[in-house]
């Protein structure tokens, strides 16, 4: 679960990392009341979980609180890059001597957390990894030591802080491993990581993403995920336990395991044909599941044929053919369907099918070449 | 024979009386699998299965009772990074953790601690591992495979069954299915079962499934290259998919471009793999040898 630069930014604080004053605004007003408290220039952040917030006009450096109020309900009223804007961070504005980066991440091939630093931070440090990958320190950590004390020096040594700020930065590091540590997360990126003009080091922006699966200890961020950002069907299928991601293709497909979701999409295009989403159902799905997973592929205009392909291992394939009788019987849809089914019960699902007129292939190919027939007959 | 587990494997079920635990311990019991103790902590002393198997308080009694060298786990997400670390304690040999959702910071310190042990991990989120004719330690199905001289490794489930089903209706059985389990972090890689199957007196044909995202792929490729005599057939999975989310700038930097399905394919050509366009596909590429 990524959370918002604010919610990053309170767990740096709680944890001593130094980041700008300021506080959040979800109305013009406010915007220029924290204004007023900070006095003289003052950065608006939209707070939205999209990337190139900046370049896409969600922020915006102001002088007064008149300018405050002005382009806080501009942007408050604008979408960036698609989302709706309900809440921005109000923050003193930092004069900048320098950029750097630091963060940490699971490096999931050496099985340990990664930490990265630059001296060249801000928004292209990726063109930098690229072009100049010596300009990028990178150190792995113990997990049982944890990142120690000489290490996070080294690393300042290596990006060249000069000797005065490897206290300040050794302090910082430390601090931002034991956030990550902390949160459980799998993310935790401080970007840029300024030097101010008083030589001092702040965190200008920052994104913690939180290990989902380490969400049950943070009830804290339980159940409080901001959906805005993504597509209605994608928040209402984690509701349900499914996995979907929407593609631009007309085929809807329905799959148990997402290693045999990605191979019938590879399959459809394989054979010609383009498919309309990623669906995952997860192992021993119930009839219930299939039918909101039904919902969610049928509530895309653009599914002109719908492929089920069910490999039962602990799913029971009679239990999948259930949960799509039902699903036919109370979705209005003139959407054509092909479902092949295989594994545990494959044979009493085929025969929940048949009775329900349902068509069957016997193999993923067959099941493919027939749904994309069936769209080209709905499409013509 | 086989590769990791056979008819010397003394299999202990960890999670035994939890309903996936129980379920899954009769079938692999019914298939064959010697499976002689369960563990529950609070439950020692019970027995299950129809009175054949006992039920003991820790992995270490187990063993000490049983001699127990293989474990599967079935314990909830948040218990299962305990259990591995119990099991590999007490000196079991194989590890095979189903549960899936295990949280990231936890296998860290498990990837770093069985380092320092004799143990292999398979997983977490994995299915498991299936020799034919009588052993099976996980949740692969039984029927979907005979014994036979093809090893099979992959990072998927059901598509893992449905390249053996294929397999098997072109007449093809396996010596042994491996799962190494769909996490980001997992013990055994791509590698590890590869060299098993090299060293496999009853492996002719290795059939490698693999899937976008992380490098495993890639190194399998490097590792064929240098060191396996024996044929594989590879599938990988996702030419089709979007794009993987990044994380961040740090995942980033880390992966840099590497992980598509088209450079896995590529990787995997270039040592000489064949590459199947689809799973219906591998069995004429194993028999094409």
């Amino acid at each position: 679960m990524r959370l918002h630069e604010y919610q990053s930014k309170e767990i740096f604080s709680e944890h001593n990392i130094p980041i700008p004053q300021g506080r959040l605004a979800a109305t013009p007003e406010e915007a220029r009341l924290v204004a007023d408290e900070l006095h003289g220039p003052v950065v608006l952040k939209a707070q939205v979980l999209v990337g190139g917030r900046g370049r896409a006009g969600g922020i915006s450096l102001v002088n007064s609180s008149d300018d405050a109020e002005e382009e806080a309900s501009r942007i408050l009223g604008a979408r960036i890059k698609g989302i709706p804007v309900g809440r921005l961070l109000v923050e003193e504005a930092i004069n900048i001597q320098q950029e750097l980066y630091l963060g940490m991440t699971v490096d999931r091939e050496r099985g340990e957390t990664l930490v990265i630093a630059s001296a060249e931070g801000g928004v292209n440090i990726e063109q930098v990894a690229q072009a100049s990958p010596e300009k990028i320190a990178r150190l792995g950590v113990n997990p049982l030591l944890g990142l120690r004390e000489f290490q996070a020096r080294n690393l300042a040594a290596e990006i060249e802080l000069p000797r005065s700020l490897w206290r300040a930065f050794m302090t910082l590091a430390l601090n931002l491993y034991k956030a990550y540590q902390d949160l459980d997360a799998t993310l935790a990126e401080i970007n840029p990581l300024v030097i101010t003009s008083e030589g001092r080091l702040v965190a200008l922006d920052g994104k913690i993403i939180i290990d989902d699966n380490a969400l049950f200890r943070h009830p804290a961020f339980f159940d409080k995920r901001d959906t805005s950002a993504e597509a209605p069907e994608v928040a209402e299928a984690r509701k349900f336990g499914l996995s979907y991601i929407k593609m631009d293709g007309d085929i809807g497909c329905m799959v148990n395991g997402a290693g045999l979701a990605m191979a019938t999409m590879d399959i459809i295009q394989f054979k010609g044909g383009k498919a309309a989403n990623f669906l995952d159902i997860g192992g021993g799905a119930s009839a219930e599941k299939v039918t909101a997973a039904m919902r969610i592929l049928l509530a895309d205009p653009q599914v002109k044929a719908v492929l089920v392909n069910i490999f039962g291992g602990i799913t029971r394939c009679d239990e999948v053919a259930h949960g799509i009788r039902i699903a036919r019987e109370e979705i209005e849809t003139q959407v054509p369907f092909v479902i092949r089914l295989a594994g545990t019960n494959a044979v009493e699902g085929a025969r929940i099918l048949a009775d329900a007129n349902l068509e069957t292939a016997h193999t993923l190919s067959e099941a493919a070449e027939i749904a994309i027939a069936l769209a080209e007959r709905e499409t013509a | 024979m086989s590769i990791l587990v056979n008819g010397n494997t003394r299999l202990v079920v960890q999670g035994i009386t939890g309903h996936e635990g129980h379920f899954h311990a009769q079938a692999m019991l019914d298939y064959g699998t010697n499976i002689v103790a369960g563990v529950t902590p609070g439950k020692g002393g019970e027995w299950v299965l129809g009175g054949k198997v006992p039920v003991f308080d820790s992995v270490h009694t187990a063993v000490e009772m049983t001699g127990a060298n293989t474990s599967v786990i079935f314990v909830p997400a948040r218990a299962a990074a305990d259990s591995i670390l119990e099991a590999a304690d007490a000196g079991i040999e194989l590890i095979v953790c189903i549960t899936e959702g295990v949280p990231v910071k936890e296998m860290l310190t498990v990837k770093h601690m069985l380092t320092r042990q004799n143990a292999i991990l398979l997983g977490p989120n994995t299915p498991g591992i299936i020799s034919p004719p009588d052993t099976r330690v996980g949740i692969i199905p039984g029927e979907i495979t005979f014994a036979g001289n093809v090893g099979v490794v992959s990072r998927s489930g059901t598509l893992t069954y449905e390249v053996m089903h294929a397999l098997m209706m072109a007449g093809i059985g396996t010596s042994s299915c491996v799962g190494v389990g769909g996490d980001p972090i997992i013990g055994a890689n791509f590698v590890d079962i590869l060299s098993y199957f090299e060293g496999d007196s009853a492996t002719e044909t290795v059939v490698l499934i693999g899937e976008i995202g992380g490098r495993d792929e890639e190194r399998a490729a490097e590792y064929i290259a240098e060191a396996m005599t024996k044929p594989v057939v590879g599938f990988i999975a996702g030419l089709a998919a979007p794009e993987e989310t990044r994380m961040g700038h740090a995942g980033a930097i880390v992966e840099g471009g590497v992980g598509s399905a088209r450079d896995k394919v590529a990787a995997l050509e270039a040592a000489g793999v064949r590459i199947a366009r689809t799973p219906e596909e591998i069995p004429g590429l194993v028999r094409g040898r």
